[in-house]
């Protein structure tokens, strides 16, 4: 099987009914994608496919043949996920942080899809990521803060 | 996660199968453990000169601290690297922090009375803050002896700033630079701390965070993704109510699995170890196992709590507090009132899965884990293994959350890890992972609680008589941590309503301790999760029957408590409780004392007509010593609040038969993003030392947002809110 992950392409020998999240963590390598319901209850594994935020724990590797997979480690050079980035450093978003990768994840396809989203927006957006330590204020915060810095 | 209220209680003997605490007089807990472990400290990398075993410093120019602290989230490693920076001169951007083990005598917590290392009770920055600055001056004296020495001028003559010494001649070297010259002098006995008045970076705002980059960017390693080469990665069957052990099992058609390379039974149940996590799981699936159920507990919660209430009627275990004589005193009440409160079970649900990594290479065994109390798990895992202590090298990795579930006193997930990995002859290294229903139905949870409490006031609406019956399970006790069982009184059941601050003239708290099988232990903030709700309500309920103003009855009743009235007073400004609301918005208060800090949070909510309700917003008022990191502080009453309000508003853990009814977030759920109060908060300035950040934020949540549910007319006293409303 063959994917691409972060534009680089992988030849796999896996279970084609193995969950992306898996693959990605245990395979290749790539461990800033989380693991924390495997029910697409919580959002820790969100990663995009072409473009899409979708719940990796979930979703079958053999689903993702021939599409883009793009993980936190694959960010780089993206303007919008710098924004993100710097915004969640410079106000501290991060508590114990196990989540984060999603929420980046995450706010990065909506303020892409959104450059200025509203609070409404936001919640419909990150309602599906949960921070069981309670970060979401700052999340919000940090959404808004990038989309002021995208704005220029 | 509180395991010892300061003062630290003597404690009783208590003798375990892998551990043996014994009590020295005057210095709390003592580990029956060799003192000496320094294969079980980080190791320093090459060039690296350590200073007082708390700091090390680079030729590079980085100074690595070594946390005491498990960093779960709550900034324990952002606090540490504060105190030290601040005494050392040290630019904020130069620090690291690295988890320690291994050495109670330099790891010990100070608030447990120093011989056992451990976090938990938000005792990090109480701890540390005498040490690590403590250690940040003396390697400043270090450097500075130095540079003298080279530079062939007096140490007085010299400044450190930014992480620059210099000299008024021009002459100018980095830490790095004089490190090594400076970790060959004698260490000095005496160093003076800076004047608070001279700090630059404690109480600013400028020192932050850390971690944060690393956790924005996907890069901070957990647990779970330790990888070691050839290492394996286990999923485990446990038994499907709790005191259930393996009869037997048939491993066939696990074993069929492709990726699963063994099936073995240990003291939990039976582990299928893979090649990788998929596998493993795949394999659990597959696998058959008959459980011997006949010692396990077969109840269902509800059994549980109807027990709970006949017991509330009979004569207590224990009474914890008592002031005059509550049972006389109704006779001249005006009012009375009764209230009778049910708590559930409730799992910690940190987003990190239970986790530890295990591997043994000749004598030496290693364990990554989020080692909360490092010592214990040591031990236990030395004893597993049949090897040292010493020998026994612990990694203490971030945690994806923790919030008591890393306290276990049985060290379950290590444990496992270790016998997974000798079960299979130590051949590789082995990863044992809880998937998320493992942990919702792992047991471990905030007990279920009932409180039963009658009150009265007397003919000018003062309290008169209060009586309060707590029913419920001890944390503590069969743990190594019983000696906090006094006269029958586990004080983690009672805290918060016994020594309640209010003036109540006539007070008893009696105390049912029950015992099942469903397997109990700390939560974020442990007793005072429930006492704090119950205690408040009543107030509250109090404040009505005397048609007084429920802020101005606290103030009346807590003015020999000038903490508690700065709190209350500066939430109720900041929140405008004198202003009136908007048509459907109402206000509650609460104000509660845990951890030595006290927090008072207003409630705003808006209800709807069809019975719904949103919490809008929360004013936080939080006195806790010296702000350390005030950011930090804001951070875990904005955590707290969302942490506590999720759990009051959805959270129950039930069992039907002895069996967990929840399994994954769809069934126990949790805060959500959108669910979210706006929350404001303000820190009384203080020259304290420091009192707990991480729990107290906690406890006052629950009862404002009751007390304004009540204002609207919906009091409620079966949690959580939404199925008890
Ligand atoms: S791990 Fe995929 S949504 Fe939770
Ligand atoms: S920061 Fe801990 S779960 Fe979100």
């Amino acid at each position: 099987m063959k994917l691409t992950v972060n534009d680089r392409e992988f030849t796999i020998d896996a279970d084609p009914e193995m969950p992306l999240l898996w693959v990605l963590r245990d395979v290749i390598g790539l461990t800033g994608t989380k693991f924390g319901c495997g029910a697409a209850q919580c959002g820790a594994c969100t990663v995009h496919v072409d473009g899409q935020p979708i719940r990796s724990c979930v979703t079958p590797v053999s689903a993702v043949e021939g599409q883009k997979v793009v993980t936190i480690e694959g960010l780089g050079g993206n303007k919008v996920a710098d924004a993100v980035i710097t915004a969640w450093t410079a106000l501290d978003v991060p508590q114990c942080g196990y989540c984060q990768s999603g929420q980046v994840m995450a706010a990065v396809a909506l303020l892409t899809e959104t450059p200025k989203p509203s609070d409404a927006d936001i919640d419909a957006a990150m309602d599906g990521n949960l921070c069981r330590c309670a970060t979401y204020q700052r999340i919000r915060a940090g959404i808004h803060e990038a989309a002021r810095t995208l704005e220029g | 996660m509180r395991f010892f209220a300061p003062p630290v209680p003597s404690p009783a003997l208590s003798r375990r199968r892998f551990l043996v605490l014994s009590g020295a007089a005057g210095a709390g807990l003592t580990l029956g453990l060799p003192a000496v472990r320094a294969a079980a400290q980080p190791a320093a990398a090459a060039g690296e000169a350590p200073f007082a075993a708390y700091l090390r410093i680079a030729p590079d120019n980085t100074v690595t601290v070594l946390s005491a602290h498990l960093e779960m989230g709550q900034g324990a490693y952002s606090g540490v690297a504060t105190l030290v920076a601040e005494e050392l001169g040290a630019a904020p951007a130069q620090i690291r922090v690295d988890g320690a083990a291994g050495n109670p005598k330099l790891y010990g917590n100070l608030a447990w009375g120093g011989a056992m290392q451990g976090t938990g009770g938000s005792t990090a920055m109480t701890s540390s803050f005498e040490r690590y600055r403590r250690a940040g001056a003396t390697a400043r004296a270090m450097l500075v002896a130095a540079a003298a020495d080279q530079w062939g001028v007096p140490a007085g003559e010299i400044t450190v700033e930014g992480g620059v010494i210099s000299h008024a001649s021009g002459r100018r070297a980095t830490f790095g630079e004089l490190a090594e010259s400076a970790a060959r002098l004698p260490v000095p006995a005496e160093v003076s701390l800076k004047d608070p008045k001279d700090w630059t970076l404690i109480g600013s705002e400028t020192f932050r965070r850390v971690d944060s980059a690393d956790k924005s960017t996907g890069r901070q390693a957990y647990t779970i993704d330790v990888r070691l080469p050839g290492m394996l990665t286990a999923v485990v069957a446990h038994p499907p109510r709790f005191g259930g052990t393996v009869r037997s099992f048939d491993a066939t058609a696990a074993k069929a699995v492709k990726g699963v390379v063994d099936v073995v039974q240990i003291s939990r149940g039976v582990a299928v170890i893979a090649e990788h996590t998929w596998a493993a799981m795949k394999g659990r699936e597959a696998l058959t196992v008959e459980w011997n159920l006949e010692a396990a507990e077969g109840r269902g919660s509800a059994e549980l709590m109807a027990e709970y209430k006949r017991l509330a009627a009979e004569p207590p275990t224990a009474v914890a507090d008592r002031r005059g004589d509550a049972g006389a005193a109704f006779a001249g009440a005006a009012r009375v009132v009764e209230a009778t409160y049910e708590f559930p079970y409730l799992a910690h649900a940190a987003l990190e899965p239970l986790d530890a990594v295990a591997r043994r290479e000749g004598d030496v065994l290693e364990v990554w884990g989020g080692h909360q109390m490092p010592d214990l798990y040591q031990a236990m895992a030395a004893e597993i293994a049949g090897v040292s202590p010493e020998n026994v090298r612990l990694h203490v990795m971030m945690t994806g959350g923790g919030f008591g579930r890393r306290a276990t006193p049985d060290a379950d997930v290590i444990v496992e890890a270790v016998e997974c990995a000798k079960a299979i002859g130590w051949r590789a290294p082995v990863k044992v992972l809880w998937t998320r229903e493992d942990d919702m139905a792992g047991g471990r949870y905030r007990p279920m609680y009932l409180h039963a409490v009658r009150a009265a006031i007397d003919a000018n609406g003062n309290p008169l008589a209060w009586q309060h019956r707590i029913v419920g399970q001890s944390i503590v006790a069969n743990t190594p941590f019983a000696a906090l069982i006094k006269d029958g009184v586990d004080v983690t059941s009672v805290e918060g309503v016994s020594g309640t601050p209010y003036a109540i003239p006539n007070f008893t708290a009696e105390l049912t301790t029950t015992s099942n099988g469903v397997p109990v232990l700390w939560w974020r903030s442990v007793g005072h999760t429930h006492t704090a709700y119950a205690m408040e309500t009543m107030i509250d309920a109090l404040a009505k029957a005397a048609e007084r103003d429920p802020v101005e009855y606290r103030r009346a009743l807590l003015k020999d408590h000038p903490r508690h009235l700065r709190v209350l007073d500066l939430a109720a400004e900041k929140a405008g409780w004198s202003e009136p609301l908007t048509p459907g918005r109402f206000r509650g208060v609460a104000v509660h004392e845990s951890f030595s800090t006290v927090v008072a949070e207003v409630a705003e909510i808006a209800v709807d007509d069809k019975g719904g309700f949103r919490v809008e917003r929360v004013v936080c008022a939080v006195d806790c010593g010296v702000a350390i990191n005030p950011d930090q502080i804001r951070a875990q009453m904005e955590g707290g609040i969302g942490f506590g309000l999720g759990a009051v508003l959805h959270s129950q853990i039930t069992l039907t038969e002895g069996e967990v009814d929840q399994g994954n977030f769809d069934t126990y759920e949790v805060l959500r993003f959108s669910e979210m109060p706006r929350v404001e908060v303000h820190i009384v300035p203080s020259t304290a030392p420091p009192t707990g950040a991480g729990e107290p934020g906690v406890p006052p949540i629950g009862p404002a947002v009751a007390n304004a549910l009540a204002a609207a007319g919906r009091a409620v006293n079966v949690l959580p809110l939404a199925q008890g409303a």
